[in-house]
């Protein structure tokens, strides 16, 4: 398997973790390690920003492991540079994952101000893995502006209903020019192979590993499937359709016989 | 305003409509992945009853999906019991010949640090009474300002206000707002409260969308289950209430509180309806089938048991430890408690007993840098 490479640091797994929804800190490091994963992303808004001892961040922090503060809770491109500036400063890290999600309901991206962030904080030296639609305009002007991956949705956090942006995230990978991983609403381990398979050069899981029956377990399911997914995209898919068979007769294409 | 598409919303007819559901109504109120109105009525129906089971299933599974394995832990602080107020079933009543506190900044700080020796508290709630010249907004600022170097997260429970004064209020950061309507039924509200500020039904009802115009990021309901015998009537016009809020002021995260009051048993006001804990669990189903993403929250007014019992099947968030009367937490006191407190195990037991049910208490899900904008614009702009 290909190593992934974002602003030029190497990952080996293909697999990123969300540590939102564990019904334990103990629990959340044990998936976590089962899982591979080398980038795992937490809520600046759960951490106490103060307390070096802070009992979720000491379970996360790990050598192997990118630490890839969010800003959830930001609405807007104003709070989420100042907030990211805090991130800085407190994670000891210019990596940042950039939520801005202004709709409580479904947190849904906001992609005007998401934008405009990614802009102003790559400016201020963050590597920038911005949270966005499947769009696939939006992702190349995020390109454009210097962020270090695309995070389109394959559908809404927490609905674990898969890829319902297919189309779009396959036009995304198609175009883009930076990794594009593909986070929030994957349920299954068979969802994050296809978005594998698609040619995503990573996945994001968090809740459907945090609430599964045996979180420790999915997390090994996901890491197997993440990998499945890239070998397979990685060593061709054959493609072959079975709608496509030579034909013995050709009434279209008589004529070029005769 | 809502008050008037309240004005559209016939009371009875409403009633009427939910004891008219059906068995096939619940039925496809169960399989709709986005609920109405009508639907929530039909799930909180007594048709609805023969389903307990099956509802609180769903409940599991979306709360599970939509918040995990977790709970949201806040504390309670009032800082002033001083009322101008009469609502006839509140200790605070106005002519309750009982002694007034209003804390003084002093007072406030050594309750702020003794709420953190009792646990990480991060999300607190300022609460008051009703009394504009004696604890009025400059006063609840002060005490914002003050809470500052030890939460994370502050809302407040106090009258409404204008939404300059909401407004003004985020400047201090303050970042939510509690309040419950008590009751939807224009005609019976002034039975219940009589005179002071709060007889005014439009006021209140219309705060709501004064929170909303100030942008507040947070606002918590309720109806007072006790006061309106058809409690569900109530409960779907919150429920039109939330809809209404949700579509007007996206940007803001909703909180549905159902305070239940119990016999008195020294007298005093007793509830026109007691609900049961098994009606109390239908709504808290039906309303997280009817919205997966609103918070729910439990006080310490339920009992410990039954707080443990619904932890998992709907509720989100979560009080710990509460003191009801100013100054509770630094020195027990001599004034009176607003409602007595059911659930009084310490904070420590609480997150016991959830870690022990497989749910991670939450004390910090909000960080002071996301409303730091929003102050130093403020402090820009004011020459203090």
């Amino acid at each position: 398997m290909e190593k992934l490479v974002i602003a030029g640091k190497e990952f080996n797994s293909r697999l990123f973790l969300g540590t939102g929804k564990f019904k334990s800190n103990d629990l959340m490091e044990k998936a976590i390690l089962a899982s591979g994963s080398e980038m795992v992303t937490v809520a600046m808004k759960r951490i106490d920003l103060d307390d070096k001892e802070d009992d979720m961040l000491h379970h996360i922090v790990h050598p192997h492991i990118q630490l890839l503060p969010n800003t959830s809770g930001v609405r807007n491109a104003e709070e989420a540079v100042f907030a990211a500036q805090m991130a800085r400063e407190a994670f000891g890290t210019n990596w940042l994952k950039l939520e801005i999600h202004p709709d409580p309901r479904y947190l849904l991206p906001d992609t005007v101000e998401t934008l405009k962030a990614t802009e102003q904080l790559v400016k201020l030296g963050f590597v920038v893995l911005p949270y966005c639609q499947a769009d696939p305009v939006l992702c190349r002007q995020l390109e454009e502006a210097g962020a270090a991956t695309v995070m389109p949705l394959g559908a809404p956090i927490g609905t674990n209903k898969g890829l319902q942006t297919r189309e779009f995230i396959q036009i995304i990978i198609e175009q883009a020019g930076i990794p594009v991983v593909v986070d929030a609403g994957i349920g299954a381990p068979s969802q994050a192979a296809e978005a594998m398979e698609l040619g995503a050069s990573a996945v994001l899981v968090n809740t459907a590993i945090a609430v599964a029956g045996d979180p420790v377990r999915m997390a090994q399911a996901f890491k197997a499937a993440v990998e499945a997914g890239r070998e397979a995209y990685e060593a061709g898919l054959g493609g072959v359709s079975s709608s496509f068979q030579a034909s013995a007769s050709s009434p279209l294409t008589a004529f070029l016989n005769s | 305003m809502f008050s008037e598409e309240l004005e559209k919303i016939d009371w009875d007819e409403t009633t009427a409509a939910i004891y008219a559901k059906t068995d096939a109504d619940v039925r496809r109120a169960l399989s709709k992945s986005h609920l109405d109105v009508q639907d929530f009525m039909a799930l909180i129906s007594p048709a609805a009853e023969p389903y307990l089971e099956q509802m609180a299933q769903l409940s599991y599974k979306y709360t599970r999906e939509r918040f995990g394995n977790t709970m949201s832990m806040f504390v309670p602080l009032y800082i002033t019991n001083s009322c101008t107020n009469s609502c006839v079933y509140c200790g605070f009543h106005v002519s309750n010949p009982m002694k007034r506190t209003i804390l003084t900044e002093e007072e406030i700080v050594n309750e702020y640090k003794a709420i953190k020796k009792l646990a990480p508290f991060e999300n607190l709630l300022l609460v008051t009474g009703e009394n504009p010249a004696k604890a009025g907004v400059p006063y609840i600022a002060r005490a914002l300002d003050l809470a500052k170097p030890y939460f994370s997260n502050l809302k407040i429970e106090v009258m409404p206000l204008s939404a300059e004064e909401y407004r003004e209020l985020t400047h201090h950061g303050m970042n939510g707002v509690i309040c419950f309507q008590e009751t939807y039924h224009k005609a019976n509200y002034n039975i219940y409260h009589p005179r002071g500020m709060k007889s005014k039904f439009e006021w209140r009802v219309n705060g709501f969308d004064r929170m909303g115009q100030a942008g507040v990021h947070s606002i918590g309901m309720g109806v007072l289950i006790g006061l309106e015998k058809e409690w569900r009537t109530d409960v779907t016009m919150m429920a039109y209430h939330l809809r209404y809020l949700q579509k007007h002021y996206w940007k803001t995260k909703y909180s549905f509180n159902f305070p239940r009051m119990r016999p008195s048993e020294n007298g005093g006001f007793q509830p026109n309806v007691v609900m049961s804990d098994r009606e109390l669990a239908q709504v808290t189903f039906a309303t997280r089938i009817f919205d997966h993403d609103v918070d729910i929250s439990y006080s310490t007014r339920e009992s410990a048991s039954f707080r443990d019992n619904m932890a998992r099947l709907g509720v989100t968030t979560m009080s710990a430890e509460s003191k009801t009367e100013p100054g509770g937490y630094y020195s027990y006191p001599q004034t009176l408690e607003q409602f007595h407190v059911s659930d009084e195990r310490t904070a420590k037991e609480v997150t016991l007993a959830l870690k022990n049910l497989g749910i991670e208490p939450v004390w910090k899900d909000w960080d002071q840098s996301f409303d730091a904008v929003n102050c130093q614009e403020h402090a820009a702009t004011t020459t203090v």
